[in-house]
């Protein structure tokens, strides 16, 4: 198991390493709620919801990570982009609830449950099993550093992201326009 | 591990994307809406990109490059996401619908 770098033995709770793990704490159990009710609720508008507490989460979560900047980014293009963009396709799409979104049968319910169950347990096995080879750092991850990896060693990598970006949009505007003249 | 130091170990993340993962597996199966498989595609990234984020914090010798991983997925969620929703509003037109069991064009 690849260990902290610092400290080993659990804190008293109310010091300030204590209630940091409480913190992370009540992280983890807030995105997993989240989680649950964006992948099972009946209500689509709900879903969105749930979807927006746990990207929320996801990114205090890259704050513990030593990375404020992805966090922002998270908050910025997740809940302030996509999420939006989700509910603004619930209202111009799906007006009617008459039909619940749940599983269509009674079988898909507990096989989709098996099929996740399954994958997760693994890929926790895998996690818990391996022993992760750590390498000394070479720098510090700070912004600055990022930028200048972006347009140096990445810099094709970023070129083509924006086409994607700008071929993305053109195609969505195309796609939902059609039909009108 | 002791419960309050847990965010200081690699595989608590690990297994947290993981449960990420799953949570997004279990919606694109059984959801019976366009829109809800998105939605459960979006956690399945969410997973991954701590996965990126965790290994990169733990184990890569540079830092940046995870996170520049996981800038780049973030980028792709959004086209993703753009592209789908325009399809589904496409779709919606065009059947008056966006169950998937009433999509049945391409049915044999």
């Amino acid at each position: 198991m690849n260990g902290p770098d610092v400290i080993v033995q659990s804190p008293a709770l109310f010091t300030a390493d204590g209630l940091v793990g409480l913190i992370f704490l009540i992280m983890i159990a807030v995105t997993l709620a989240g989680a649950y009710i964006a992948a099972t609720s009946e209500r689509l508008v709900r879903a969105v919801a749930g979807l927006v507490v746990c990207f929320v989460g996801v990114a205090g979560m890259y704050y513990f990570l030593n990375s404020p900047f992805m966090a922002m980014m998270q908050v910025l293009i997740y809940v302030g982009a996509v999420c939006i963009t989700i509910s603004f396709a619930i209202m111009l799409a799906a007006p009617e609830q008459k039909k619940k979104s749940g599983p269509s049968n009674l079988l898909s319910g507990p096989l989709g449950f098996m099929v996740a169950a399954l994958v997760f347990g693994g890929m926790a096995t895998l996690a818990l099993r391996t022993e992760w080879q750590s390498f000394p750092k070479t720098s510090m991850g700070s912004v600055r550093e990022i930028g200048i990896q972006l347009l140096t060693s990445y810099s094709m990598v970023f070129e083509l992201i924006s086409i994607i970006l700008l071929i993305a949009i053109i195609g969505a505007i195309v796609i939902a326009r059609g039909g009108r003249s | 591990m002791p419960l309050l130091v847990i965010h200081q170990y690699l595989t608590t993340y690990l297994v947290f994307g993981a449960m990420l993962f799953g949570f997004g597996i279990y919606g694109l199966v059984t959801r019976r809406t366009l829109i809800g498989m998105l939605i459960a595609a979006e956690l399945m990234l969410a997973g991954v990109s701590i996965n990126f984020m965790a290994f990169n914090r733990f184990l890569a010798p540079d830092p940046s490059v995870g996170q520049i991983f996981t800038l780049f997925i973030m980028a792709i969620a959004a086209a993703e996401a753009a592209i789908g929703l325009s399809i589904v509003i496409a779709v919606y037109r065009h059947f008056k619908t966006v169950d998937t069991e009433d999509l049945i064009n391409l049915k044999g």
